[in-house]
């Protein structure tokens, strides 16, 4: 049988033609893009280049204004710990919210053991922030705020717009970790009015290893490593070319095809909504579905653990993710859900299924056909199950 | 992650289900901790004549419990309350390190169940326990660090060896 990949959350396919411009450049052995011969300079060409895609596809008009990093992770800690680091003077105050990825939660700590306080807001009942509390919180002390754009867990998206408008009458610097949303939904960082956008290449079907930081022009950021003078003196370290072409072409793909890839996950994640009561009962939809991205929904199965779910549909070839607390390592459910209000044995039975370009609406049903069976089964042997149906 | 024994009582779970006159019931776990067991037992002869679980957790919880449940199946009380989560673990050939603290409850319900069998025989009425909603360690396995594995200390808050700050992950 066919493998269904659900989890496009954990990893994308790349695409052919990603594939093609980076086989392309390893057998061109490209020099160093900060040699000033020849063959330098032909590796800063294409190296530019791939910039200027990246910085097209979320609306910057100035290619200077991307870093590449190594990925989401990097561009998050740089962004954070960058900001907070050179505006320090100024203030020692961050607002954030309560579902950020651990790639700000634990940056943000690690600011806290040097002094930084932290507001954490709450989100509402739909996983939102409210931008009221966000302008309610900056105070004089306040040198950054940062919430992302879209959430990792549940697919909600937040309301950048509103708070960047906030932030700039405030005049405090905006961060938004868009790394599920760049390249997956349209993002415009003029019309956002976010200072730092951090992003990955792999969402949008390009290399893993490979991201970016969009730093608005003239905003204070230190460099999170330290050494040459590459990507504008703001990130030292020879560039990781081929992956950065891969994620060039990436960009291109992206912002080509944006609209026929909506219609498509929109597709695929409406059946998915319209057919799910016909197979299964008693769930819970994580997702605010009115602002969410188009290839992901969280669901949370009552009376039945996520990892279990997981391991049965993996016996039928289908790769979902679960954000229970035995799956994730922590052995704690996940502060995303805790914050939506979720009891922690409704959050152990959480899915998260994430569509790709790649699916079909066959794979949808074949998923809900072999979900159903699964339900059943666990929720057969689930003592909790059968004290309800006992009531 | 699992191997092919724990991954065989997981997917064929033998005992499942519930005595409806059992002789003995035990439970232990709570959703916080992400498992639930329930055992059930019917005593003949001072044996286990019938064993069945029921089960919420991860796939290492349900092939405890079934493990369990073909352990203790035909002992004696007696030697059945010998049987501890480390004879579980081991007869299916090893858990991951961080399974073993959380999930291995089996041989704690079992324990209960008999403990209620044996109250029952004398005549003791307990309440139904109320379940805690925090976490709780009933089963004296020592915990791991979840990030480098290496065992540490109940309620420590910090792994010296890879410097996670596992405030979270308690």
């Amino acid at each position: 049988m066919k493998s269904i990949n659900l989890d496009h959350i954990s990893a994308n396919p790349l695409l052919p033609e990603v594939k093609e411009a980076m086989i392309e450049a390893i057998q061109k052995d490209y020099h160093n893009p900060s040699s000033q011969h020849k063959a330098g300079e032909e590796a800063a060409e294409v190296l530019e280049k791939a910039r200027a895609s990246v910085a097209r596809l979320i609306n910057c008009a100035e290619p200077r204004e991307i870093v590449f990093t190594s990925g989401g992770t990097e561009a998050v800690n740089h962004a954070v710990k960058g900001v907070a680091m050179a505006n320090a003077d100024k203030g020692r105050h961050i607002v954030t919210s309560n579902i950020e990825h651990n790639a700000v939660i634990r940056s943000l700590r690690r600011l806290k053991s040097a002094g930084f306080k932290v507001t954490s807001l709450s989100v509402d009942a739909n996983g939102r922030v409210n931008p009221e509390d966000v302008a309610d919180a900056i105070t004089d002390e306040t040198v950054l705020v940062s919430i992302m754009h879209s959430n990792n867990e549940t697919g909600t998206i937040q309301p950048i717009e509103e708070i960047g408008r906030i932030t700039r009458e405030k005049k405090v610097v905006l961060h938004t970790d868009a790394v599920d949303s760049v390249g997956v939904v349209p993002i415009d960082v003029q019309r956002l009015g976010v200072d730092l956008v951090s992003f990955a290449s792999n969402p949008f079907y390009g290399p893993t290893g490979v991201g970016g930081l969009y730093i608005r022009r003239g905003t204070k950021v230190f460099p999170l490593l330290d050494g040459g003078v590459q990507e504008n003196n703001k990130r030292a370290g020879t560039e990781n070319l081929i992956g950065i072409i891969g994620m060039g072409e990436a960009a291109e793909l992206a912002r080509r095809d944006m609209e026929p890839r909506l219609a498509h996950l929109e597709k695929l994640k409406g059946l998915f909504l319209r057919e799910l009561p016909n197979y299964i009962d008693e769930y819970i939809i994580n997702t605010y579905l009115d602002h969410s991205l188009p290839n992901l929904i969280s669901i949370s199965v009552k009376y039945i653990e996520g990892e279990s779910v997981m391991l049965m549909l993996d016996d039928d070839d289908i790769a979902v993710s679960t954000r229970s607390a035995c799956a994730t390592g922590s052995l704690r459910a996940s502060h995303v859900l805790l914050s939506l209000g979720l009891s922690h044995a409704d959050a152990q039975g959480t899915l998260v299924i994430s569509f790709g370009i790649d699916n079909t609406e066959e794979d949808i049903l074949t998923f809900l056909r072999s979900l159903q069976n699964v339900v059943a089964t666990l929720r057969n042997i689930s003592p909790l199950y059968q004290k309800v149906a006992k009531a | 992650m699992y191997n092919k024994t724990v991954m065989d009582h997981f997917r064929n779970p033998r005992n499942v289900g519930v005595i409806e006159d059992a002789d003995g019931v035990g439970e232990v776990g709570n959703p916080l901790c992400g498992d639930m067991m329930t055992i059930y037992l019917k005593i003949k002869k001072d044996h286990i004549a019938d064993i069945k679980f029921q089960t919420f957790g991860c796939g290492s919880a349900i092939a405890v419990s079934s493990m369990l449940t073909e352990i203790a199946k035909g002992k004696s009380v007696a030697e059945a309350k010998r049987i501890t989560n480390k004879d579980v673990a081991q007869a299916l050939e090893g858990l991951p390190k961080n399974k073993l603290h959380c999930s291995n409850l089996g041989a704690d319900a079992l324990q209960m169940a008999l403990k209620n069998y044996e109250d029952r025989k004398c005549g003791i009425v307990r309440p139904e326990l109320k379940r805690k909603d925090e976490h709780e360690h009933t089963h004296g396995e020592k915990c791991y660090c979840p990030y480098c594995d290496v065992e540490l200390d109940e309620g420590t808050q910090f792994c010296e060896a890879c410097q996670s700050d596992l405030a979270e992950a308690h």
